[in-house]
């Protein structure tokens, strides 16, 4: 291994400019003559607009345009839409809605945005939006999933029925039925995976700029995925053909899936750029991100799992209901579905899995991928049926998960997908044995001594990433392919720059993708540079989601590099008058088998481009290769985390006081960047479990608004978090990676919670696990021990 | 339109200013230093720290026109031309950032830090210190690493520094 080549801790190359205060976000970017642009957004739920009082901010100091729906109506742009079909079980497709980025006659959510002011600076654009009043005829809304079907609940949109946007089902349901008719025994929960607010710490920000003379625009936005927003943008919404919309997405500060989406602000913007001719800006505010970024999870889930006297599973059932909020967001309607359900085998041998889901419309912010994405709440679901089971059957939750783990690879599971490698008993083995998890009775009983409830959970979860194989989704629904694209362009200095159709947004992709061609082409990491988030500059690629751009990214880079390896081996055949089949490329250099003549990779590179050396009939001149890389199975990465608590029954106050992760993530680039991707996982993961409330009251405001309400995981909430990895590499890429961005956040609730009703006793409480609920449950046990 | 002046890492600067002007607007807008980042419109998320006569203070709760008169440091006046501080030096040599967008204002917290509480930081004093400064990345772990490194290395280091960055 080399200082800088695959599976060593480089220090990262985009570091610099950050630690300096030098990074380029998008709220840091002026265009001369921008104009700023603010939103007033919907006070209400769900309200018919009346009538918009706009006269007045018109024509205050600096006001450029005030636009409404009906504006934008006229200007015919398509409609915002979600990019995967789903089809209920009756073979109807889902139910979309219109979503057009003002709304003409409706509201349908608080903070949605209805009408947009233009004006010089930004606080003359705030100051005339307030003076904006809207006449509203308020309707009942509905906010709870559980509530949203029912016979009288509001119609939110017409299309829609009941409210619900589909009914679909996977796996085989007789086989589960006649599974659960031989049980000895089953285990069933009633849980709710609470509803999150991303919150990436860069809040969303658009720069919009059209060029009349060339009828060009050019979007700078904080987005995870710039060629996917240029393809909606163009495609579906219209605003202008593709070839005349460059998306930049310079550094963006944090997205986990919030940063994936194609929102109404940032069309607007460029709709505005238009219609103002001049560049807009909008900067999202804190308080604007809370009601008008797509929340994560919220789901309402009934689980039951049957087993044999043995403690064998026999199979599980799920009912769910999916809270999509009030408008399908671009890749909403796959998380609750194949994002979700294909992950409920986990990581055991369940010979039948029944799953049905129900998704529907809320008075709500849409809810699309958050960190994870569906593949949390699978995890929730199976490891708290583990953890539930164990307890009832009195046996090791551990050794209940042993006895169930898949031993033999490949496994394919009822629910789609097939496991390719893996090793779940050493995971589990490497975690008990970090944690001192034999050791547990004893700080239990110390902890007790000090007044304290101290109890452990575990989380064995599953994970599939490498999202995706273009066909496999396209049968599922997916209305794009989910390949990667790579081009590695070597200069005749012998320097590369590796274009890439991923898009790093913390996970430090300018390093650990220099590592790879650093390794591959025995050249200093310095001398490569990695582009990314343009669209003028790298063709096409799909973004960074799923954790996906080491197991797809990367692959497509190995690819290309592959074909720079043998067009560079002609041109070292040409150099050194030797037959290309007894080249070989080793450590940088090019030799002839069997002799001790060698050329350097930069005289190879020199000579590709000078071409004094071959006839253009022999060779091409040139060296730059691109490469499409469409992976051939999921990843699934898989581990093992426990999570150890203290629980002050004075107070209601957990402390997570331990916190084991274990993760087999395949072969591994940069060590560092993984551990780092992990501990922010596991913080909101949980974050999700302990603090993270997100609260809608029965009008639909949301209760939890701001930074004072929603409760962010802060330093001081966690101890030093210990983590390691086991190793099976992945069979299925080049490169062995499976994949560790979302680990943390899929593994960790389940953890916690089952540490969280180990420490009280009862499984009877809800994520999120604040103080308060704590401590309700445990006064509620003092009144039932009184009156017994 | 008040005119303010003060000097911002090591220069002075005057400008005729709205007064409403928070200080991290005049910063990012009109001195176009726009590593001071803004997080929050609740001044919870600390993105915006900056030190205002040697001290902390977050600069989206102040008003420029409090800052008259005043010298300020911000994040681009910490390093030494391409040479970093030790503080910037160890978020980068412990991974302490990801995204880098809380990273400003958690070196200018921990600079801070160092100043008040001197080089040797346990775990548990760092992470009630980060109290005010969020980050949606890291989990704070490398943070915390890498405030306690970088407090050491301070301590190590004799390169004379602007007052503020000491
Ligand atoms: S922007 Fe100042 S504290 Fe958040
Ligand atoms: S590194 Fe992204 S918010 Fe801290």
């Amino acid at each position: 291994m080399s200082a800088t080549g695959i599976g060593a801790s480089v220090r990262r190359k985009e570091d610099f400019r950050f630690v300096t205060g030098r990074g380029q976000y998008t709220a840091d970017i002026a265009r001369p003559g921008q104009a700023h642009l603010y939103f007033v957004r919907s006070t209400h739920a769900h309200a018919k607009i009346l009538r918009i009082h706009a006269g007045h901010a018109s024509r205050m100091p600096g006001v450029i345009a005030v636009l409404t729906g009906e504006d934008f109506a006229a200007g015919k742009l398509g409609s915002l839409v979600c990019g995967w079909l789903i089809h209920s079980k009756d073979g109807t497709p889902m139910k979309m809605a219109p979503h057009p980025a003002l709304p003409v006659d409706r509201v349908r959510h608080v903070g949605e945005p209805v009408v947009a002011v233009i004006a010089e600076r930004a606080d003359q654009a705030r100051d005339a939006a307030e003076a904006i009043s809207i006449d509203y005829e308020e309707l009942p809304s509905v906010v709870d999933p559980a509530k949203a079907q029912a016979p009288d609940a509001p119609q939110i949109h017409e299309v829609a029925p009941n409210n619900t946007i589909y009914q679909w089902q996977l796996g085989d349901p007789a086989a589960t039925e006649a599974a659960f008719a031989r049980a000895a025994s089953v285990t069933a929960i009633d849980l709710v995976n609470n509803r999150l607010i991303p919150n990436a710490m860069e809040t969303r920000a658009a720069v919009a700029e059209y060029e009349p003379g060339t009828e060009q625009f050019t979007l700078w936005n904080t987005s995870q995925n710039p060629h996917v927003a240029r393809l909606v943008l163009s495609a579906f919404v219209g605003i202008a053909p593709e070839h005349r919309l460059r998306v930049i997405a310079p550094d963006v500060g944090g997205g986990f899936g919030s940063k994936i989406f194609i929102y109404p602000e940032e069309l607007v913007a460029l709709w505005a750029a238009k219609t103002v001719r001049r560049p807009v800006k909008w900067t999202s505010e804190r308080s604007e991100a809370f009601v008008a970024d797509a929340h994560g999870r919220d789901h309402v889930t009934r689980a039951e799992l049957a087993f044999d006297a043995e403690g064998k599973i026999l199979g599980l059932k799920v009912k769910t209901i999916a809270n999509l909020g009030a408008f399908m967001s671009t890749f909403s309607s796959s998380v609750p579905t194949y994002l979700y359900a294909t992950l409920l085998s986990g990581q055991y041998d369940i010979p039948a899995i029944f799953c049905e889901v129900d998704a529907v419309y809320t008075n709500t912010v849409p809810v699309d991928a958050y960190r994870g994405a569906g593949r949390p709440e699978a995890t929730f679901v199976v490891e708290r049926l583990m953890e539930v089971s164990a307890r009832r059957l009195g046996v090791d939750p551990a050794e209940l998960r042993r006895k169930n783990f898949v031993k033999n690879f490949p496994h394919q599971t009822p629910v789609i997908m097939n496991y390719d490698a893996g090793d779940y008993a050493a995971s589990l083995d490497k975690a008990l044995a970090l944690a001192d998890y034999a050791g547990f009775p004893q700080r239990k009983r110390e902890a007790a001594g000090r007044g304290k409830l101290r109890g452990i959970g575990l989380s064995a979860y599953i994970e599939a990433c490498g999202i995706a194989p273009s066909q496999a989704v396209g049968s599922l629904g997916a209305g794009v392919g989910l390949w990667e694209s790579a081009e590695v362009r070597v200069n005749p200095t012998g320097t590369v720059e590796v274009l890439t159709g991923s898009h790093s947004h913390g996970q430090g992709h300018e390093t650990t993708f220099a590592q790879l061609v650093s390794h591959r082409l025995g050249i200093p990491i310095d001398n490569i540079a990695v582009v990314h988030g343009d669209t003028d500059k790298v063709q096409f690629g799909m973004g960074t989601y799923g954790s996906r751009s080491g197991a797809v990214g990367m692959s497509a880079i190995s690819k290309a590099l592959d074909k720079v390896e043998t067009k560079a081996k002609k041109v070292a055949a040409h150099l050194m008058e030797a037959s290309e089949a007894d080249i070989v490329f080793e450590d940088g250099k090019f030799t002839v088998a069997g002799t001790d003549k060698a050329v350097t990779f930069g005289e190879v590179a020199l000579n590709a481009y000078i071409a004094h050396k071959f006839s253009g009939a022999e060779l091409e001149p040139g060296l730059k290769e691109g490469a499409f890389y469409d992976p051939v199975n999921f990843t699934f990465p898989a581990g093992c985390h426990v999570c150890e608590v203290e629980i002050d029954p004075e107070t209601g106050r957990t402390d997570v006081v331990n916190f084991t992760a274990v993760d087999d993530f395949g072969n591994v680039i940069n060590p560092m960047i993984v551990e780092g991707q992990v501990h922010g996982g596991i913080v909101q993961g949980i974050g999700q479990a302990l603090m993270e409330a997100c609260v809608y009251d029965e009008s639909g405001q949301l209760v939890t608004g701001s930074y004072n309400d929603y409760r962010m995981p802060r330093a001081g909430d966690f101890p030093p978090l210990v983590v390691d990895t086991t190793v099976t590499p992945c069979p299925s890429n080049p490169l062995g990676i499976k994949g560790c961005g979302e680990a943390g956040a899929i593994a960790a609730p389940a953890a916690v919670m089952n540490a969280v009703t180990d420490a009280l006793g009862t499984e009877d409480i809800a994520m999120p696990a604040t103080p308060l609920a704590v401590w309700t449950v445990l006064q509620r046990q003092a009144h039932r021990e009184a009156a017994e | 339109m008040p005119a303010v002046s003060m000097t911002v890492n090591g220069t002075p600067v005057t400008a005729d200013i709205d007064p409403r002007t928070l200080l991290v607007q005049f910063l990012r807008e009109h001195l176009r230093l726009t590593g001071t980042h803004v997080g929050c419109d609740t001044s919870q998320c600390g993105a915006c720290v900056v030190h205002v006569n040697g001290e902390a203070v977050k600069s989206c709760a102040m008003l420029a026109v409090q800052a008259d008169g005043a010298e300020v440091l911000t994040i681009e006046g910490v390093a030494q031309g391409d040479t970093l501080h030790p503080m910037q030096e160890a978020f980068r040599d412990n991974h302490g950032l990801q995204c880098g967008f809380c990273t400003p204002g958690m070196i200018m917290t921990a600079l801070d830090m160092v100043r008040r509480l001197g080089p040797v930081l346990d775990d548990h004093t760092i992470r009630e210190e980060l109290e005010g400064n969020l980050c949606r990345c890291t989990g704070y772990h490398n943070i915390v690493k890498s405030i306690a490194a970088g407090a050491r290395a301070m301590a190590a280091d004799d390169t004379p520094r602007r007052a503020a960055a000491e």
